[in-house]
């Protein structure tokens, strides 16, 4: 319950502004909460008197004493090991760290090759291995129940996995597996000093807020991590860590789903969410012909190919490009703009990236206000001779 | 073939009106609407083609305050036949785990289905979280990110799922779980006999003691995660406009991408 001391209220109003589901109201100089609340605290966060608070019942705090370690899923697809598993060993690394505990990889797959040796070279103490064709293929079921199982085992109290298609589908059915809390798409992680627990924290409604969450009364503590926001540490070839093999039983192996075929679909299609630049076009462009501009920028800066629904919709680029509410979410160190009006649904794509250049012959384009450098101008005359110096700069 | 299938749906403000002021540190929501979460409504969308091609009826469901049942007349009118809005104050404050919780129970309690529809993610809290927890809680298989039902028999299910480097065609036993991106269709308008009928249609409530629920898995209390702290995106530092004629702009802007790249 939200509870609002009627004593301390002065009927400011700021927790009526700043309630996002228009839950609570003033009426004759007191705050009033509808039933609408869905009691996610912000208003008490932001009450300057005091007066609100959140009624929990103190839960007894479980003892935690066995469960120990820092886990990190290690996602390993057509052939390699995805980039945002080297990432999470770089915080997992610092996380068991600080906690003085051990940092252990869980990589399932077929056809590993050297990968686990490659997991210790990036800061993992410990890999737990499971091999085997029935892990060739990701399904949801067989790799939940294993890697549900290994926690069973070891009782990590941090288990980290990737924000990715994978992660974000499996996750979740391991966490509901183990009764504990998960957080998705974590953008920052750290120890709370005072008890050790993982404040993990996240932005919420398409990144226009930004909220830390904790998991205070089960274990594991698990977050998914969004890719290319966390730094990997360097390949150290000489780093020492155990290889463990694992042989989940043949019944947590059998799935319900069968896997027909699975396409990775190449060239053009450079994973947009892994690349460090990103050009992105728009109507701007005018026409699908607009579009080889892009790509040739994005060519001598060896980025990918993004995309405005704008320009989605008029057919000109297909949808695995698109960056928005509505398509991916990017982070990469340099994001360039071309002929894109800067639409909200737009920017919480791509607002989180390090860089960003727009470049719109509108001077009054929204997109300026979240670009780093801005270029007011006719894309068709700025784009060509961009393109010409960087190629010479980089020849 | 006929098919139960049920739509699980949540109302949420339209994000593009929620903002923190980064100064101030208030939420600015001047006119927030409440909508159908945006992929919800393409989860609809499939769920009444397979019908019209199947056979069978579509149920939505949603847990959510009073005024959530505007949204499943909206989707009344986008072809689903019965609604069913499980509302209680003692929901508020739920996490991904006490919302599947009580998304399974109120399933259990309104009977089974052959196909539970959800959208990817809701656009609120952008978890994509409930599809699966609620999948596990029913011990149904399911697979998210689809993209395109590519076949429907009898016990038999067959999609394309999104993946970040192509797609992956799957086949999995009924009933099962979807949750779909936006790529998978466009959601039709609502008719016009279709609103007048969402207008009259009965819509069944259910409270926390109707679904059988305990009271201590529900809401705050039954929710695994806590937040501690909400705060604005850090304010990006300001921002350059390049000035001067196109050579001179491009000249600086090739000095400053130098530095990072
Ligand atoms: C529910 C919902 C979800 C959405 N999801 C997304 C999403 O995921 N991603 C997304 O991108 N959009 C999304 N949109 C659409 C979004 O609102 C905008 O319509 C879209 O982003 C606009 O694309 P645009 O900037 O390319 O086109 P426009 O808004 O038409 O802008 C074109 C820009 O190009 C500039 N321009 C034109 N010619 C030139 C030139 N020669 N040189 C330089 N500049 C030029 C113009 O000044 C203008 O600013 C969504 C909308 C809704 C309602
Ligand atoms: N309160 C709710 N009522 C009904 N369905 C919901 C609710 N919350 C989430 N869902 C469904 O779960 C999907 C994913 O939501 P989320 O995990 O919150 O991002 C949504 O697209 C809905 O289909």
């Amino acid at each position: 319950m939200l509870r609002i001391d009627k004593e301390a209220c002065i009927g400011c109003g700021l927790c009526e502004q700043n309630c996002a589901f228009g839950a609570i109201t003033v009426v004759d100089g007191t705050a009033r909460v509808g039933d609408n609340c869905t009691l996610c605290g912000t208003c008490v966060d932001n009450c300057e008197v005091g007066a609100l608070s959140i009624e929990r019942e103190q839960k007894e705090k479980g003892d935690f004493g066995d469960w120990s370690g820092v886990w990190v899923f290690a996602e390993f697809r057509h052939g390699r090991i995805a980039p945002v598993s080297f990432e999470l060993l770089g915080i997992g690394r610092k996380l068991a760290d600080k906690r003085g505990v051990k940092l252990a990889a869980v990589l399932l797959g077929n056809g590993l090759g050297d990968a686990p040796r490659k997991l210790v070279g990036y800061g993992a103490d410990r890999v737990y291995v499971a091999e085997g064709p029935a892990l060739a293929h990701f399904t949801d079921d067989v790799y939940g129940n294993v890697l549900a199982d290994l926690v069973r085992e070891h009782k990590p109290e941090i288990v980290l996995a990737g924000a990715t298609a994978i992660g974000r589908s499996f996750i979740p059915r391991v966490a509901t597996i183990l009764g504990t809390g998960l957080t998705a798409d974590c953008t920052d992680l750290d120890i709370r000093a005072e008890d050790g627990a993982l404040l993990q924290t996240r932005p919420a409604f398409g990144g226009n807020i930004m909220a830390t969450i904790v998991c205070p009364h089960t274990r594991p503590q698990m977050s998914t991590v969004r890719p290319m926001v966390m730094k990997p540490n360097g390949f150290d070839p000489s780093r020492q860590g155990e290889i463990i093999a694992v042989t989940p039983a043949p019944e947590r192996l059998a799935s319900r789903v069968k896997v027909l075929r699975s396409v990775a679909e190449k060239g053009e299609q450079v994973n947009l969410t892994e690349a460090d630049v990103v050009v992105a076009g728009g109507r701007g462009l005018g026409d699908p012909k607009g579009f080889d501009l892009v790509r040739e920028l994005a060519d001598v800066l060896g980025g990918a190919v993004a995309a405005s629904r704008a320009a989605v919709d008029s057919g000109w680029i297909p949808y695995p490009h698109q960056v928005g509410q509505t398509g991916k979410t990017v982070c990469p160190k340099l994001y360039i703009t071309c002929g894109i009006s800067g639409a909200i649904q737009h920017v919480v794509g791509m607002r989180s990236s390090d860089t960003i250049v727009a470049i719109n012959k509108d001077p009054e384009a929204p997109i300026f206000d979240v670009a780093t450098y801005g270029l007011v101008g006719d894309l068709f005359e700025i784009l060509p001779k961009l393109i010409a110096t960087m190629r010479e700069k980089r020849a | 073939m006929s098919m139960k299938i049920l739509v699980c749906i949540k109302q949420v403000p339209d994000a593009k009106d929620v903002r923190l002021d980064p100064v101030t540190n208030t939420m600015a929501r001047d006119g927030v609407q409440s909508i159908m979460n945006p992929y919800d409504r393409h989860a609809l969308e499939e769920a009444v083609r397979l019908k019209e091609a199947h056979g069978g009826s579509v149920t939505v469901l949603s847990m959510g305050p009073p005024q959530t049942e505007a949204t499943l007349r909206d989707a009344i009118s986008c072809g689903a036949d019965e609604a069913v809005l499980v509302s209680d104050r003692a929901f508020a404050g739920a996490d991904t785990w006490a919302t599947t919780y009580t998304l399974a129970k109120a399933i259990e309690k309104v009977g089974g289905c052959d196909l539970i529809l959800c959208g990817k993610q809701a656009i609120d809290g952008d978890t994509a979280q409930v599809g699966p927890g609620l999948a596990e809680r029913l011990s149904l298989p399911y697979i998210t990110c689809v993209r395109k039902v590519t076949g429907c028999e009898p016990g038999l299910i067959r999609v394309e799922r999104l993946m970040d480097d192509g797609y992956d065609e799957v086949e999995l036993p009924l009933p099962a779980l979807l949750t779909v991106v936006k790529e998978i269709n466009e959601p039709r308008i609502p008719s016009l006999k279709g609103k007048m009928r969402a207008k009259s249609a009965k819509i069944v409530t259910l409270t926390a003691e109707a679904i059988g629920a305990d009271p201590a898995a529900l809401g705050l209390k039954g929710s695994t995660t806590q937040v501690v702290r909400v705060f604005s995106p850090e304010a990006r530092g300001a921002r350059e406009m390049l000035t001067g004629t196109v050579d001179e702009q491009v000249a600086q802007l090739v000095v400053r991408l130098e530095k990072i790249l």
